[in-house]
């Protein structure tokens, strides 16, 4: 116990680690103490001086984002001495801040007017002058700083130096005259300087993508994992009326910390593509006919049953329920199953260990490798047209891959866009895209992690997972489970590598289950 | 003044002894005159002896906070096999104070052995001198003295012979008022923007370079070969009033006054006598309103105040200021002290380094409420407001700047309200035109 210390915050005693911060121990007490400049992803400066709290026998308030706390400490965030001085920096920031709340982004989602309505003064009086003056500066191929509405917190500045190691922004001029500098040669085209938008705590820096798009309070938040490779950073998708419109990091300490990438931000807009398949098809002589579920499911219970040797080629983005299922339906034959790896370049974030854009771009290899996707792509593809039956899992499929599905004694594609190259297929089943259902991916640290329905699927598109399960069940009379946690858990029971946990066991920052086998060793 | 006045006989001559003596700058000139000889006898001594005798002498920061300067040296680690550094502070920015700069034009060696003993005593083998970059003939002559030093072995690598390393750099500011800020400093030596760091880590823990690391003003450093040579009972000896305010000290005196310029006197000598006797005293027919005593971040001293006043640490704090600097801002009854205020306010609003908000956006405002004061269009609320401002940027950033633009608004709306009240109640014409 000595490592601890005991202190009391706004009246809740609650013992902390030695060196815990004032406000890392006010979380802990359920204290939320104001800040602007501290972030717990970035080093602290203590320059904003909203976090200053009383300290009781200390003589000056002090700042709690770099004060580690001392045992017997009694700490007041909310006294009228600690409420006074955040009041007068809020009064201090605002008194350049234009207050254009109505056309800014960041209104509904603005740490300075959320502090400012919570306490900060209901008039000004900074009287008649002019308020400091910039024009708004092209960051970057996706950001827009609005110097005026800086606060000058420095969390951009100390993202770029600190971790991304591409010191480009700076505090340029001094005293009221300052903001945010870049350098004149680079613009912020990192590979994670995206970050910096969701960093400023105003609207400072703001996304082009998302520039006027919507307003905060009208966006609907779904806690996500990125689909964008294997790391499984911690996403937040924002919807707006069943579209997505943005994608933010989600704290996640083990994966991401604060951070994804700039492109698995912005690679969002094929949740939204309307170019779907809404209905159950059936190859009906030579023709496909929209068919109900009903008919759909018996169609693939038959042609399964009668297939034994079966292909499936599915998507590396397909959830670990889905691709486990899709499996299941094989396990009656021989089966070459595999995932298609789209490849890319790594792009690390130099000052988090172990977080990066990576290789493989799909981002549930190892839920797949879990699942029993042991063929290559290459071996599955090739295996085809000599199988009974070929089941493709949403897999992008390209005009070569077509070509050799053509050729195959029958087919069934499970998918989520309408294209013409899976056409020949003799089922095609609507499913929903990551966005629309419940899931999990295995990231390449074996960690199983959740994401949520976001959006609802279009027609009648359902999960893989109860497509395959209903089909297993007519076939073999399996049951089949009703929601994708009871398909997580059929799956978790049955498949050592999940080791027998449920959708309970994994959390909002899941658990690594085959540490083993991790994308290192990849 | 640009030319030292000769000495008056009242003041008590140690480190301006050679003022205005061109052959003392080099450096035969200087072991002419006993230079370096208190370097080579501490270079025999034990570095925590030479911390003793600091310490028992009762020097104290002459920088302006007044710490005392043995017990500082005793804070650096020993035993750490990790590189230590002094630096010494001769960024001399504050207004109305220029000692340093003086004793650099004058007696670079009287600088550089003090620098050399005190990177001995600290364990330290390099000294980075940081001269402010307006100093342009200090920062010539302390560039061919330190030339010379390295040439005559009194630096380098083999310290007169011992053995022992002492380097010392020079270092030239850009011109921020900031930089005087020990770990402004610090940051801006490293080739960093010149910004306050938060402390703790102290400068002794983590400074420079993150090594350990001593600031020590320049007349500091001046002060301690002559401890050594004479012995720090003979400096402790040197006391007119509290015995924790120990030697000489120069006075920059400047302003409404006869004959402006340093002064070099003991420790509680009288406010009174040094202004009207050694600096000559006020202009014919005017008396003397004010005196802002430490540099211009202290509050204002009104008349009654600054002749009780003894000057050394503790004598100007019973009189409600404090020594910090000990540049004398003197002002007679031609002074307008709203516009003095203003005019130190602006200072300090160009100065900030826009780290704290209350610094970045309070000291412009508050330029601009008196500013307007000024324009003859305050209001009577503005002083509640100034007060209000001022309170919130006393004590609650992470370096002084922000209480050193309050201090004087502070005590010039206390101590001077009527001239407040003139401009207020539109008696007085606007200092400044209106827009």
């Amino acid at each position: 116990m000595s490592d601890l210390v005991n202190v009391t915050i706004d009246g809740v005693a609650v013992a902390v680690p030695k060196g815990t911060t004032i406000i890392e121990a006010a979380k802990q007490a359920g204290v939320l103490v104001p800040h602007y400049c501290y972030h717990p992803s970035l080093p602290s400066p203590a320059v904003c001086r909203m976090c200053l709290v009383d300290v009781e026998k200390a003589p000056k308030l002090l700042p709690a984002c770099v004060t580690t706390v001392a045992e017997g400490n009694v700490i007041n965030v909310n006294n009228e001495k600690s409420k006074k001085a955040r009041e007068s920096v809020l009064e201090f920031l605002l008194i350049n801040h234009p207050l254009d709340c109505p056309i800014c982004d960041q209104a509904g989602e603005c740490e300075l007017q959320d502090y400012v309505f919570q306490e900060g003064r209901a008039n000004t009086r900074y009287g008649d002058y002019a308020k400091r003056f910039n024009p708004v500066e092209d960051f970057g191929p996706d950001v827009l700083y609005v110097a005026n509405r800086c606060i000058l917190c420095t969390r951009c500045v100390r993202f770029m130096e600190s971790v991304a190691d591409e010191p480009v922004l700076n505090v340029s001029e001094r005293g009221d005259r300052a903001f945010i500098g870049i350098d004149p040669d680079h613009l912020l085209t990192h590979p994670w300087s995206g970050n910096v938008v969701d960093l400023c705590p105003v609207g400072s820096l703001i996304s082009k993508d998302f520039l006027h798009k919507a307003r905060a309070w009208d966006l609907d938040k779904t806690a996500s994992i990125c689909p964008g490779c294997t790391q499984g950073c911690n996403t937040m998708i924002d919807t707006r009326d069943d579209i997505v419109v943005r994608l933010r990091p989600r704290a996640n300490l083990e994966v991401n910390r604060h951070f994804i990438c700039d492109t698995g931000r912005a690679d969002y807009r094929w949740m939204n593509r309307g170019d779907r398949i809404e209905a159950p098809l059936v190859r009906e002589g030579g023709k496909l006919i929209p068919t109900d579920w009903d008919h759909a499911l018996a169609r693939l219970a038959e042609l399964t049953r009668g297939a034994r040797s079966i292909v499936i080629l599915a998507s590396g983005r397909a959830s670990t329920e889905s691709l486990g299922f899709v499996r299941r339906l094989a396990d009656h034959g021989t089966v070459t199953a595999a995932v298609k790896v789209p490849l890319g370049t790594e792009a690390p974030l130099a000052g988090v260990p172990n977080l990066a854009l990576r290789k493989e771009r799909a981002p549930n290899l190892d839920g797949a490798r879990l699942a029993g996707y042991a063929a290559t792509w290459a071996g599955a593809l090739a295996a085809a047209p000599g199988a009974d039956l070929v089941l493709v899992l949403d897999a992008d499929i390209d005009d070569a891959e077509a070509a050799t599905l053509a050729r195959a004694r029958s087919a069934v594609v499970i998918g989520t866009v309408d294209d013409d190259r899976i056409h020949c297929a003799n089922l095609l089943l609507p499913t929903t895209n990551m966005a629309e259902e419940n899931g999990t991916y295995v990231n390449r640290d074996g960690r199983v992690q959740r994401y949520y329905q976001a959006k609802a699927a279009p027609g009648m598109a359902r999960p893989a997972w109860w497509i395959a399960a209903e089909a297993g069940h007519l076939a073999t009379g399996a049951s089949a489970p009703k929601t994708a946690a009871a398909a997580f858990a059929t799956l978790s029971s049955s498949m050592p590598g999940l080791g027998g946990l449920t959708y309970a066991d994994l959390g909002h920052t899941g658990r690594v289950v085959s540490p083993a086998t991790t994308g290192a060793a990849r | 003044m640009g030319f030292p006045h000769p000495n008056h006989p009242k003041e008590t001559i140690v480190l301006s002894q050679y003022f205005g003596d061109a052959d003392a700058r080099t450096y035969a000139g200087w072991v002419k005159r006993g230079g370096y000889e208190a370097l080579k006898k501490a270079l025999g001594m034990a570095p925590e002896a030479i911390v003793e005798e600091i310490k028992a002498s009762g020097l104290r920061g002459r920088g302006g906070a007044g710490f005392p300067t043995g017990l500082k040296w005793s804070f650096m680690p020993k035993g750490d096999h990790k590189p230590h550094y002094l630096v010494c502070n001769a960024d001399e920015s504050e207004p109305g104070t220029f000692k340093d700069r003086e004793l650099m034009r004058w007696t670079p060696h009287q600088l550089i052995e003090g620098c050399a003993i005190g990177a001995y005593a600290i364990g330290a083998e390099r000294c980075y001198i940081y001269i402010r970059g307006e100093f342009t003939e200090p920062w010539r002559v302390m560039t061919k003295a330190v030339e010379e030093a390295y040439t005559n072995g009194a630096l380098g690598a083999n310290v007169f012979g011992t053995g022992k390393r002492i380097d010392i750099v020079l270092h030239r500011g850009a011109g921020a008022y900031i930089c005087g800020e020990e770990t402004a400093m610090m940051n801006s030596i490293e080739g960093r923007r010149g910004n306050p760091r938060i402390k703790p880590p102290f400068p002794a823990v983590a400074g420079l370079f993150g090594m350990p690391t001593t600031i020590n003003n320049v007349e500091t450093l001046t002060a301690v070969s002559h401890i050594l040579n004479r012995g720090a009972a003979w400096y402790k000896g040197l006391c007119l009033s509290s015995p924790k305010s120990t030697g000489t000290k120069l006075f920059s005196v400047c302003g409404h006054i006869m004959k402006p310029g340093n002064y070099e006197v003991t420790m509680g000598f009288p406010m009174k006598s040094l202004i009207h006797d050694l600096a000559g005293g006020m202009r014919p027919g005017r008396r003397l309103k004010a005196v802002i005593p430490g540099g211009s971040s202290v509050p204002i001293m009104n008349a009654v105040e600054a002749e009780a006043a003894l000057c050394d640490y503790e004598g100007i704090v019973a009189q409600g200021s404090m020594l910090g600097s000990a540049g004398f801002i003197v002002m007679d009854d031609s002074a307008d002290i709203v516009y003095e205020i203003y005019r130190l306010a602006k200072f300090y609003a160009h100065e900030s380094c826009a780290q704290c908000t209350q610094c970045r956006e309070g000291t412009a405002w508050t330029t601009k409420i008196l500013e307007r004061i000024l324009k003859g269009q305050g209001k009577r609320e503005d002083l509640d407001l100034l007060l209000d401002l001022s309170e919130q940027m006393t004590g609650k950033t992470i370096c002084v700047l922000s209480d050193s633009c309050a201090t004087p608004i502070v005590s010039g709306i206390k101590k001077f309200p009527e001239e407040f009240d003139a401009y207020l109640s539109r008696a007085k014409a606007p200092a400044l035109a209106a827009v």
